[in-house]
């Protein structure tokens, strides 16, 4: 099994009780004079709300950004899909919501595999990014009295959820990006889209810069900085399906992980409960339906397996509301991991319906019967618009049919409580790191955690980092700036090079099946090392026989693609090593091993009550492992249960 | 419901680069499943592509699901196609017929220059942006976000502007290739904001002379741009833009 380092790994919390931790680190942090502050260049990899809210913070204070992006702006990063809220401790609905019970919430909700002190400061913050975001004009949702309005997402019993309509995403990401390009305008951030990052420069272990690639002409530049922000998002596409944009990826973090950077827990993977089923073998991406629409619709299947009748021709009686029956105290809000194995068990057992039989009903019926069809389409209309274009059904009518799908990454590159990775001057911040989530994440926490890390957490830290002799700046002709560039170079080559027979995608989609059987929702111990080994395989094969079209020095997305899954193809090893190492049940992991007799999750705290971060000792060699252990003063270590 | 699926001609525009002269080529699809999305579609056609030795066709897309914006698209002479208030990558082929022929262009317009096949710049817009489209605070200025009571038809109604995603529909739409519509989508969620008050001015100003500078054309009133708005952003917003634009002009100290 794997080797495990002697030492464990310092998350470097700071002292004193948890509620004056994050004031006691901003107080003991190094500061950079405001007229010094223009000395110094950080680079911003990746502009989701993560990334966007970071090089804009940094930039006001009067920092030089270069913020990157793949997409041809800064305004498309993924973020821009989520659906449903963010969460806040307001307390505006004013039932008994606080920063202790948001904290409560989501270190449960993680199944106790998250940072304490970390889940902490974000629940803090997380009202100062509701005032941020409303004073940059976001559109949230408001009631009649022009306040704003909340509603409840899965795994809490308050309702802490801002929104804006079924578009929070968007809004909140328009809102970080506007305010990026008020720094455009102003000169402090320097735009790069269309730009990818393939490589990092690391000079006496001190991240120092990165290598990208113009998407457009193909040619290869090196850029030097005093620091390095990683907000590069979640690496669930190596599932090939899932409900990330096409482009997501973990090349960056990847490249970051073989240049020393720890990754930590990549087995935490969170299948979302309600996406839009699979229809055919051309399939590309699957669609995420929000969770916020379980406020309103019930989850059902019938109650014999044989009843193929239309889903109106069946009377409640037949009818089995599984979450409701299974989770009486939070019903059809319970979190993503419990929502997603409920609806796996009852399909394996020959109750899914739909074509497949792989879809369970998503019903809005009483809601509508309850509210009207205007107060539904006012809260859910896009999502029930895209239902419609993606299905030809027509929701308002017709119970939706869903079925769970990869959707977000806890797992990411280690961090310390400043979101420093094991590389200095390497910040990791957003999905791309793994700590404030454990191994599940709460609906609406994905876009708290983005933007608190990049409004709130991360520029200070960077300050601290450069004030304590980040100060060096290396030059274009550095060694390992030409070896940088030289190792992309070699690498684009290779693989314009091989001329195989296989395409690009025909790979990917293979490693995707490989993924989602035997390390997806239930994964066991034969399975994983079977994955394992499979994974090894069909990397021969790609390395082998892959056909990439086109030339390096042009617009080639072929070979985007196939950079890509070459790092797939060796990241998704370092996946099903953890999980195979993760001997218990926690979030979003389930091993079949390690389960009740009603079927929860059974977690080890004596022996896994840790983070693992691994550390790369070269493709295909046996990754070093890194024990941060989790203590937990504040939440007690419980049976997580929502009954 | 047919089970052989679709047989398609397709009429593919394709330029190398840049510079490069452009040509449509002409491809037959065979057995194309009327549940695919048209994206998948292209994607179905690149493998057959990359079987046959010939690089695929390159086009912009990402999230495929109607709101990232990246992807574009004239399909038949319609920005994203046929259907009303639907992105390409949420255009599905049961919207189309056996035997149909589809011609698949670039956006077309002066200021959005072709770089590869299917794929344009559309970096006018985010200049544009940057030169307004923003209520100037930093980080941690803000006050708690129940202070500023905003009525819930003005926050509906800028809401409705904010759900513009940039795609660019608008002005590939526009036979004088305005980007009024986008513009005034911004323009409109800030001006019906409490919040976008104190820059109303500048911020139209400045908008309108970015979007004259980068050679986006002027608005006829046609409202193409509405019907091709993969979002419904309504040209109502143009209106107000140039209520705006007036006040700003007339009333205001401000200037660009």
């Amino acid at each position: 099994m794997a080797r495990v380092a002697d030492t464990p790994l310092d998350g470097r919390i700071p002292s004193g009780p948890i509620s004056e931790k994050w004031d006691n680190r901003k107080f003991d942090m190094k500061l950079v004079a405001p007229n010094n502050k223009r000395k110094y260049d950080v680079i911003v990899v990746g502009t989701g709300l993560a990334g966007s809210s970071a090089a804009a913070s940094l930039a006001e204070m009067g920092y030089n950004v270069k913020a990157f992006c793949y997409q041809d702006s800064a305004r498309r990063a993924h973020s821009i899909a989520a659906q449903g809220g963010i969460n806040a401790a307001k307390n505006y609905p004013n039932d008994g919501d606080s920063v202790h019970r948001l904290f409560y919430d989501t270190v449960k909700g993680g199944d106790y595999r998250a940072r304490e002190a970390n889940v902490y400061r974000l629940s803090q913050v997380s009202g100062s990014i509701i005032d941020q975001c409303v004073a940059q004009g976001v559109p949230f949702a408001r009631e009649y009295g022009g306040l704003l309005a909340n509603r409840t997402f899965g795994g809490a019993q308050v309702s802490r959820t801002f929104y804006a309509k079924g578009q929070t995403g968007q809004q909140l990401l328009l809102g970080a990006y506007s305010a990026l390009m008020r720094q455009v305008g102003a000169g402090k951030v320097k735009m790069f889209p269309r730009q990818e990052m393939m490589d990092l420069i690391v000079v006496d272990g001190v991240a120092k810069g990165i290598v990208c690639r113009d998407m457009v002409t193909g040619k290869l530049t090196a850029h030097t900085a005093h620091a390095v922000l990683l907000c590069t998002g979640g690496y669930g596409n190596v599932f090939y399906l899932s409900t990330n944009a096409k482009g997501c990826n973990v090349t960056a973090a990847w490249r970051c992980h073989k240049r020393g950077a720890y990754f930590a827990n990549p087995c935490y993977t969170q299948i979302h409960p309600t996406c839009i089923p699979v229809s055919g073998s051309y399939q590309s991406k699957l669609t995420l339906m929000s969770e916020s629409l379980r406020n309103d619709g019930r989850v059902w299947v019938p109650k014999s397996a044989d009843d193929k009748r239309a889903p109106g021709e069946i009377p409640e009686d037949d009818r089995d509301y599984y979450l409701e029956r299974r989770y009486p105290a939070f019903g059809n809000m319970v979190p993503r991991d419990v929502a997603s194995r409920a609806a796996k068990e009852r399909c394996d057992a020959g109750f899914g319906v739909g074509t497949t039989g792989q879809a369970v009903y998503l019903d809005f019926k009483q809601a509508i019967a309850r509210d009207g069809e205007d107060v539904i389409r006012a809260k859910y209309g896009n999502l029930f618009h895209m239902y419609q274009k993606i299905t030809d059904e027509n929701p308002y009518s017709v119970p939706m049919q869903i079925y769970p799908a990869v959707h977000y990454t806890m797992g990411g590159l280690w961090v310390d409580y400043n979101l420093q990775s094991t590389v200095p001057g390497l910040f990791v911040l957003g999905e791309a790191n793994f700590s404030d989530h454990g191994a599940n994440r709460l609906g609406a926490s994905a876009l708290m955690q983005g933007l608190a890390d990049g409004y709130f957490v991360v520029p200070y830290t960077v300050g601290d980092h450069l004030a304590k002799g980040g100060q060096d700046r290396v030059s274009d002709d550095h060694p390992a700036v030409q070896e940088a560039l030289a190792n992309v170079q070699g690498r684009t080559d290779k693989l314009l090079g091989i001329k195989g027979t296989r395409s690009v995608d025909s790979i990917h989609r293979e490693l995707g099946q490989i993924m989602w059987n035997k390390c997806g929702m239930a994964r066991n111990a034969q399975g994983l090392a079977e994955a394992a080994e499979e994974i090894r395989a069909l990397r021969d094969v790609f390395w082998n026989d892959v056909k990439v079209m086109g030339q390096g020095e042009a617009l080639n997305q072929n070979l985007e693609h196939a950079g890509r899954l070459s790092d797939f193809l060796e990241f998704a090893e370092l996946f099903a090593i953890d999980a195979l190492h993760r001997e218990e049940s926690c979030g979003g992991h389930f091993r079949e091993e390690h389960q009740t007799e009603d079927n929860e999750a059974r977690r080890d705290d004596d022996n896994f009550c840790y983070a693992a971060g691994w550390e790369f000792q070269g493709v295909g060699e046996e990754p070093v492992l890194h024990k941060e252990p989790l203590e937990f003063n504040e939440v007690p270590l419980t049976t997580r249960s929502y009954k | 419901m047919s089970s052989a699926g679709m047989n398609l001609t397709l009429k593919v525009w394709r330029q190398a680069g840049p510079d490069a002269k452009g040509e449509f080529r002409t491809y037959n699809l065979p057995n194309v499943s009327e549940h695919m999305s048209f994206l998948e579609m292209l994607d179905v056609l690149n493998e057959r592509l990359i079987q046959m030795g010939e690089e695929p066709v390159a086009f912009d897309h990402d999230c495929r699901e109607g709101i990232c914006g990246m992807c574009s698209l004239m399909i038949n002479g319609q920005a994203h196609g046929p259907d009303k208030e639907t992105t390409t990558c949420q255009l599905h082929m049961r919207r189309f017929r056996d035997g149909d022929t589809i011609v698949i262009e670039p956006w077309r317009a002066k200021a959005f220059p072709v770089l590869r096949d299917l794929v344009v710049d559309r970096a006018p817009l985010d200049r544009i942006m940057s030169k307004g489209g923003f209520v100037s605070v930093n980080t941690g200025n803000a006050q708690d976000a129940n202070c500023l009571p905003v009525p819930k038809r003005d926050q509906e109604k800028s809401m409705d502007a904010a759900a513009c995603i940039g795609c660019g529909a608008c002005v590939a739409a526009c036979k004088n290739a305005s980007a009024m519509l986008f513009v005034s989508a911004k323009v409109s969620q800030l001006a019906l904001l409490p919040q976008g008050k104190p820059e109303r001015s500048r911020r139209v100003l400045n908008m309108v002379a970015q979007m004259d500078e980068e050679g986006f054309g002027s608005c006829t009133n046609t409202s193409e741009c509405e019907a091709a708005c993969p979002m419904g952003i309504s040209v109502t917003n143009i209106a107000r833009l140039n209520r705006e634009y007036l006040r700003a002009t007339l009333c205001s100290e401000e200037t660009v």
